[in-house]
């Protein structure tokens, strides 16, 4: 009897031991659901976040801002797309943001979000992003979040080596990734080699007001130019490209670029061609791009055609500009806080290549030349190498530091974030991702300065990682904990679009700069209302400008009369509002364009065209107050040539 | 000079903070105003605390028909002659250095005070229940009578979704201050008195 009493207990121990085993299993498995991993990416009720993450919004064209560490998504700026919650691309105010040589393009393809700088540490004043499609650089205010400044990148294609900034934001830079023939000329494809150019462009920003200016263009041969990294602290001055397809090939680019065992990263003394341009150099050349500026005084956006760049053979600076060779199709060109080393991702290669700033100015001191192409020196890889991480992973992609003398590259084909040390080059550790990582961002690791603690790895594939949605599933980030010495993934989370790069800040470098609204005083808009008693409706011809303002919670005029059909009616509309967070929205019936989103203190406008006699409404899209439901107003159209004449009012008054 | 007349001068002085700092506030602190919004109450006007106050203050208080707060009324003139002339007579009868005079500016202080705490106490009730009969909200009582929007003379209530606060500010203090020094000038040359 004791003794199966004894037994019986001993089995229960084994059932319990077993559950154990089987709870710590689940808890190996499930990551962030086991011990107190939930706990650190959770941002309680009410609380904030400790970062800001600038996530590019790839094929969405846009710029989503999140909290880090909860994954947390704040606001989706529109940069290179149009977007109707905003009107960004909609109303009068931001069309000419879009406007290129092309004319106005409702979308583009956004990469590589980074944030200014000074002495090489994140300022949190801007993020500038490039468009990769019809190459553009866009400008965004971390005061308002808006896209601020767009400026068109000529003699370029794919726009994809860009758009990042130097130690003290001086430039932020945009490289092509096609060769194309430069001026654009009708030639057979096939004349590619040799004939074809890689535009690097250089632009000017302003210290104070963030202004960009296409200085210069350096017109590389036609290779494709992939990942840029600017040199930091002891390599300032420099800038390093990655390239492939330095076969120059026009045509199955997977076989016919992937021949050369190495390709090169170009390293180019931008001091040196800076200095040159200054005394004159450079030669002037006909071209057009748009530059288009968004003023946060009118409240609307110009565009102006430029007609002139400047640019820079190589051959006319000797002693600027090198190439590096790295093995096989380098992607990921990364220079490491200290400036000293330059990591090159050699995509198809299996070992990652890192290159030695010290070693490089050796060789070039010494003019230990492999040879060139077309006129620009080559280094010996040998003479320049500072190590090789072996094996690290399959299809190395990028790598971001964390100021702990530790880097963390991504692998897209064995879908993994490798961490490893600089100057041993040993692998510490690796981490999965899912699925198939592209970038990674650590707040200010392509900075002197890095904050870090968290990494995010960004994919680009999830299959069965979230609930389904059809065919189309979500893009996702992923959020490491890199405190330790081993990672540890805390949180997936959606993405807006495809993520590509980012940017990350501590939250305390921008938050307090946030503008809350704008002054109504300060509004400079032609339209401008400023005030109920100056609301009116002016004709002119068969266009109607109607001077409407807006405060909780009415229109002033609410109620129009003597519009006519076939009339185009403007309405501009001021927000009387001088509070935080008290946008008002108004869109028409039959409006073929996008509400307006209208802050407090601002002033936008929409075009309606009054098609059909009868009383048309109007109303407030955003709800603002207890009573707005009931801000809404009417539009009476008559037939053309009707004498009813041209009124307004606002409680019949 | 003696010290009882230096105190009744000073303490008469320190009215004229009155034209330098605000006499009161009133602020209303809600959920969904983490800055709370609030006007400071001076001789001379009524004035946002931070930018845009009142405005915001007009647009809440315009939804129960309160009236918009006003940018002049008489009393804006008034208060700063009887500020003035009060802190002038007070340094002259410091000057003069007699005690009984110096309790009698006191005593019309006190009576001038409280005249005035009458008058903001009348503007307060007129404000809050002297509503526009086309508001948008009407609140009743539990008795079924038109809901008031007082503020309070001084000390914290609350309003529908608001808490009001209204309490002194350093205007108010020092004049506090500068009466309480006249009494002192008061005893202290009661002293001086006795020990010459």
């Amino acid at each position: 009897m004791k003794l199966t009493k004894y037994l019986f207990a001993a089995a229960l121990a084994g059932v319990a031991l077993s559950f154990t085993s089987c709870d710590n299993a689940k808890k190996e498995s499930k990551g962030a659901l086991g011990g107190n991993l939930a706990e650190r990416s959770f941002v309680a009720p009410g609380e904030h976040d400790e970062f800001y993450g600038f996530i590019s919004g790839g094929f969405s064209g846009q710029l989503s801002v999140i909290g880090l560490p909860s994954g947390r998504i704040f606001k989706v700026i529109p940069v290179f797309s149009v977007d109707g919650e905003k009107a960004y691309g909609f109303n009068e105010e931001t069309k000419p943001m879009l406007n290129t040589s092309y004319g106005f393009i409702p979308w583009d393809d956004s990469h590589h979000p980074d944030i200014s700088q000074t002495n090489g540490v994140l300022d949190g004043r801007w993020v500038f992003i490039n468009a990769n499609n019809t190459p553009r650089i866009a400008r965004i205010s971390l005061e308002t979040f808006e896209t601020v400044e767009i400026i068109e990148i000529p003699n370029s294609a794919g726009n994809h080596s860009s758009s990042y900034v130097t130690d003290n934001t001086e430039y932020v830079i945009a490289g092509t990734r096609f060769g194309v023939p430069v001026p654009q000329r009708d030639m057979p494809i096939n004349e590619y080699k040799g004939n074809f150019k890689g535009a690097l462009s250089f632009l000017k920003v302003d210290p104070e007001t963030g202004q960009m200016d296409l200085s210069f263009q350096i017109m590389m041969p036609g290779f494709n130019y992939d990942k840029a990294h600017p040199g930091r602290g002891k390599s300032h001055g420099w800038f390093f490209y990655t390239t492939y397809n330095t076969e120059e090939a026009h045509t199955l680019l997977e076989v016919n670029a992937s021949q050369n065992d190495k390709d090169y990263i170009a390293a180019i003394n931008w001091k040196k061609i800076e200095e040159f341009v200054a005394n004159g150099g450079g030669t002037k050349m006909k071209t057009k791009y748009a530059h288009n500026i968004y003023s946060d005084e009118t409240h609307m956006a110009t565009s102006t055609m430029k007609t002139e760049v400047l640019t820079v053979d190589p051959k006319d600076v000797p002693g600027a500009i090198y190439f590096l060779p790295t093995p096989k199709s380098p992607h990921g060109c990364d220079v490491d806080p200290s400036g000293e080393y330059i990591v090159g991702s050699g995509k198809l290669s299996a070992n990652l290549t890192v290159h030695s700033f010290t070693k490089m100015l050796d060789a070039i001191e010494n003019e230990k030349f492999a040879g060139d192409a077309y006129g620009i020196p080559i280094l010996n890889f040998e003479d320049i190498l500072a190590g090789t991480v072996v094996q690290p992973g399959l299809g190395p992609l990028h790598t971001e530091f964390d100021g702990k003398g530790n880097a963390y590259t991504t692998f897209f084909i064995s879908s993994e974030v490798v961490k490893w040390k600089l100057g041993t080059w040993e692998v510490i550790d690796r981490k999965p991702t899912y699925y198939s990582v592209g970038h990674l961002m650590i707040p200010g690791g392509n900075s002197q300065k890095p904050f870090g603690k968290y990494l995010v790895a960004m994919n680009k594939i999830t299959k069965d990682r979230y609930l389904p949605t059809g065919p189309e599933v979500t893009q996702s980030a992923q959020l490491y904990d890199i405190t330790g010495e081993k990672m540890e993934l805390l949180l997936d989370f959606p993405t807006v679009g495809e993520p590509h790069y980012a940017a990350g800040i501590p939250a305390d470098l921008v938050a307090p700069h946030s503008k809350k609204y704008f002054k109504l005083e300060d509004n400079k808009h032609p339209y401008a209302t400023l005030s109920e008693k100056d609301a009116k409706v002016v004709r002119d011809g068969n266009t109607v400008h109607i001077y409407m303002t807006m405060i909780r919670s009415h229109f002033a005029p609410d109620n129009i009369e003597g519009i006519q059909e076939g009339d185009r009616v403007y309405f501009h509309v001021t927000n009387l509002e001088q509070d935080y967070d008290v946008p008002h929205g108004i869109s028409m019936i039959g409006a073929q364009t996008s509400e307006l989103l209208i802050m407090p203190g601002q002033t936008e406008t929409f075009v309606w065209e009054a098609k059909n006699q009868g009383v048309w409404p109007f109303y407030c899209t955003d709800f603002c107050s207890a009573l707005h439901q009931e801000m809404q107003g009417y539009v009476r159209v008559s037939p053309k040539g009707s004498d009813v004449p041209l009124k307004w009012s606002l409680d019949d008054e | 000079m003696k010290k009882s007349k230096i105190i009744m001068v000073l303490g008469a002085f320190l009215l004229l903070s009155l034209f330098v700092f605000p006499l009161w506030n009133i602020t209303l602190e809600a959920p969904q105003y983490p800055e709370p919004i609030g006007m400071d109450i001076w001789i001379n006007k009524i004035a946002d605390h931070n930018p845009n106050d009142i405005q915001n203050i007009n647009l809440m208080n315009h939804y129960v028909g309160m009236k918009e707060i006003p940018e002049h009324m008489p009393e804006f003139d008034i208060f700063p002659i009887v500020i003035g002339a009060m802190s002038l007579i007070g340094m002259i009868i410091g000057l003069i250095g007699k005690k009984s005079l110096y309790i009698t500016w006191f005593v019309v202080m006190s009576i001038l005070g409280t005249a005035g705490m009458y008058d903001f106490y009348a503007w307060e009730y007129e404000y809050g229940h002297n509503l526009n009969p086309k508001a948008a909200i009407k609140f009743t009582d539990e008795n079924g009578n038109p809901l008031a929007y007082q503020p309070p003379l001084i000390g914290n209530k609350t309003i529908l979704n608001f808490k009001a606060k209204s309490w002194p500010m350093t205007g108010a203090y020092l004049m506090f201050i500068g009466m309480g020094l006249s009494v002192v000038a008061f005893y202290v040359d009661k002293k001086e008195e006795a020990n010459s």
